[in-house]
């Protein structure tokens, strides 16, 4: 069995990210950038299938500009057998990036694609929905469980009521949820070996997805501040303090 | 003249709150009406919920025992089938919505808005990113319908009161061959839904165990609140997971919040920025969360949470 592995690379997730002051993005120059932690998670189930024997190989794919092959290279390196880059300067909107994956697909013919449940740059949450819809295979999404056999992937979901258990026919898209699995470090033997390891450039132009007319960003504000608050020395004055406000 | 359709979350019989909130969402698009869709094995019950919320025009009930567990490539087909005639389909940010919403828009082909904060005007929104550190104004494209998330904490529930048609209308709906669900494990609590309630008292790492996180339900139940929960709490197994507040997990807006032992990491805040009130009690008083908190105390907690809940 093949596994697809979406990793995309996403401002680190403990940057306090600001706002450029003319409104116009996010300052990103010089920001450290990795994986975006689902990914992660993401490409570690993957890994773990392989080692249990039920998949063959794992492709890492991204959609990112040229200098991502670092990004890449790291995905290599936990362990996937092959990466492919497709190239674009662009922002790709979970859409666009849904009918790029779509193509991947139709090309590796994976068995089961393994996508984060959403990007901490975008919080959107909507590629791996989109691409099970434009596959019209099934979707599995917010796994914090996944057991395959027989054809069948049987996931618990972290839903709002709690765990919800979905059995769905492979092949389908999994989206992962934090608690899903803890993901390995990666090791200097294996960056070393992740260098021969291949992995295929490809522009955007080449996959012959037209790219929706889809929402357009006007501007980026930093969220409104609280306004400062005060320190209360005992139980006494907290209370006090709640009283006075009608919040008791 | 907009024409919203809000596709309704509901468990057990019972219409989520959430939707009233999407209700309002809907209602700030300037003279827009407001149609609301209920996909149940036995809708009538629900879609009477559904028309008492004000501001309600319609209630389309579609019962099929397809419906019986909401799977997403059951549900969207269905709902991309309503939207002709529709300028919006809005659905909230609940893990139902977050499931189905981009299966709807890819059907439609359109880009969704993900957990809309503001209506600015009928193609005008704004939506946070970065873990609610930016809040980006988007623009959809003219002519196509927008799909939409609502972010709950944003929006007050639309009252109730309302006395809309209710049109049960019945589809021709395949069941899914390739999806069944075989089990829903709910966490059992008597408390408040945790997105729902006006209070909140949530825990975090400092708490140690889950026997320890006693003092913090003891609060929450003189207080009426809801228990929440930091991801670290989560993790190291003292509370389930749907109990998790942040950029992950639950986002709230309750009146007054109270996080103990919580240290404030970007991805809790992001979780409870919206709250009216936000109380920190911490060991730790370089802890990042005293920079959002009203009012602040630096304690042991398991000293002062029993003197607190005592006090009240």
């Amino acid at each position: 069995m093949k596994i697809l592995v979406g990793y995309k690379r996403v401002v680190d997730y403990n940057v306090r990210i600001q706002v450029k002051p003319d409104g116009t993005g996010v300052v990103t120059d010089g920001v450290k950038l990795s994986a975006n932690p689902f990914d992660e998670i993401a490409l570690e189930e993957a890994l773990r299938l392989r080692e249990k024997g039920v998949a063959t190989e794992v492709v890492v794919a991204t959609l990112a500009p040229a200098d991502a092959q670092a990004h890449l290279r790291n995905g290599l390196a936990m362990g996937a057998n092959r990466a492919i880059h497709v190239v674009t300067d662009q922002a790709i909107s979970p859409l666009t990036a849904a009918k790029a994956l779509l193509k991947l697909i139709e090309k590796e013919q994976p068995d089961l694609v393994l996508l984060g449940k959403q990007a901490i740059d975008d919080d959107a949450n909507q590629t791996a929905q989109m691409l099970a819809t434009l596959w019209g295979r099934p979707q599995a999404t917010f796994a914090s469980h996944v057991e395959i056999a027989d054809g069948h992937a049987t996931v618990v979901r972290e839903v709002d009521a709690g765990l919800e258990t979905l059995k769905v026919q492979l092949p389908a898209v999994i989206s992962v949820d934090l608690r899903l699995n803890e993901p390995r470090f990666i090791k200097l033997p294996d960056i070393m070996k992740a260098k021969s390891k291949p992995m295929e450039t490809l522009p955007f132009a080449d996959l012959g997805v037209s790219v929706s007319a889809g929402l357009q960003t006007l501007s980026y504000t930093p969220p409104a501040k609280r306004a400062k608050g005060v320190m209360v020395k005992d139980v006494a004055e907290l209370v006090s303090a709640l009283k006075a406000k009608g919040l008791l | 003249m907009s024409k919203v359709l809000i596709v309704a979350d509901h468990l057990n019989g019972q219409l989520n709150s959430a939707v009233a909130r999407c209700v309002s969402a809907a209602k700030a698009i300037d003279g827009a009406s407001v149609d609301i869709v209920v996909l149940a094995s036995h809708a009538a019950p629900i879609a009477a919920e559904a028309a008492s919320i004000a501001g309600v025009d319609k209630v389309i009930a579609i019962s099929d025992a397809a419906f019986g567990a909401l799977i997403a490539q059951t549900v969207a087909p269905v709902v991309a089938g309503l939207a002709d005639g529709y300028t919006h389909v809005f659905g909230p940010s609940s893990s139902f919505g977050k499931d189905v919403m981009p299966c709807i828009a890819a059907l439609l082909d359109v880009e969704q808005v993900s957990d809309l904060m503001s209506v600015e005007s009928a193609t005008r929104f704004t939506r946070p990113i970065y873990a609610g550190n930016a809040i980006i104004v988007v623009e959809a494209p003219a002519g196509r319908v927008v799909v939409a998330t609502i972010r709950a904490a944003s929006w007050a529930a639309a009252a109730a009161g309302g006395r809309a048609s209710i049109e049960s209308v019945t589809a021709s709906v395949a069941a899914s061959t390739h999806s069944h669900v075989l089990d829903l494990q709910q966490g059992k609590s008597d408390r408040p839904d945790l997105q729902a309630a006006s209070r909140v008292v949530s825990g975090g790492r400092a708490l140690g165990s889950a026997e320890n996180f006693a003092v913090v339900y003891a609060l929450a139940d003189k207080l009426g609140a809801a228990v929440g929960a930091s991801r670290a709490a989560v993790d190291a197994g003292y509370v389930p997971s749907d109990l998790q507040v942040g950029q992950t997990g639950k986002i709230i807006s309750p009146e007054l919040y109270i996080a103990c032992g919580i240290s404030g990491a970007i991805q809790h805040i992001t979780g409870i920025k919206d709250a009216g009130t936000i109380v920190a009690i911490n060991k730790d008083a370089d802890a990042p969360i005293f920079e959002v908190a009203d009012f602040g105390l630096v304690a042991d907690l398991f000293q002062v949470l029993p003197e607190l809940t005592n006090a009240l």
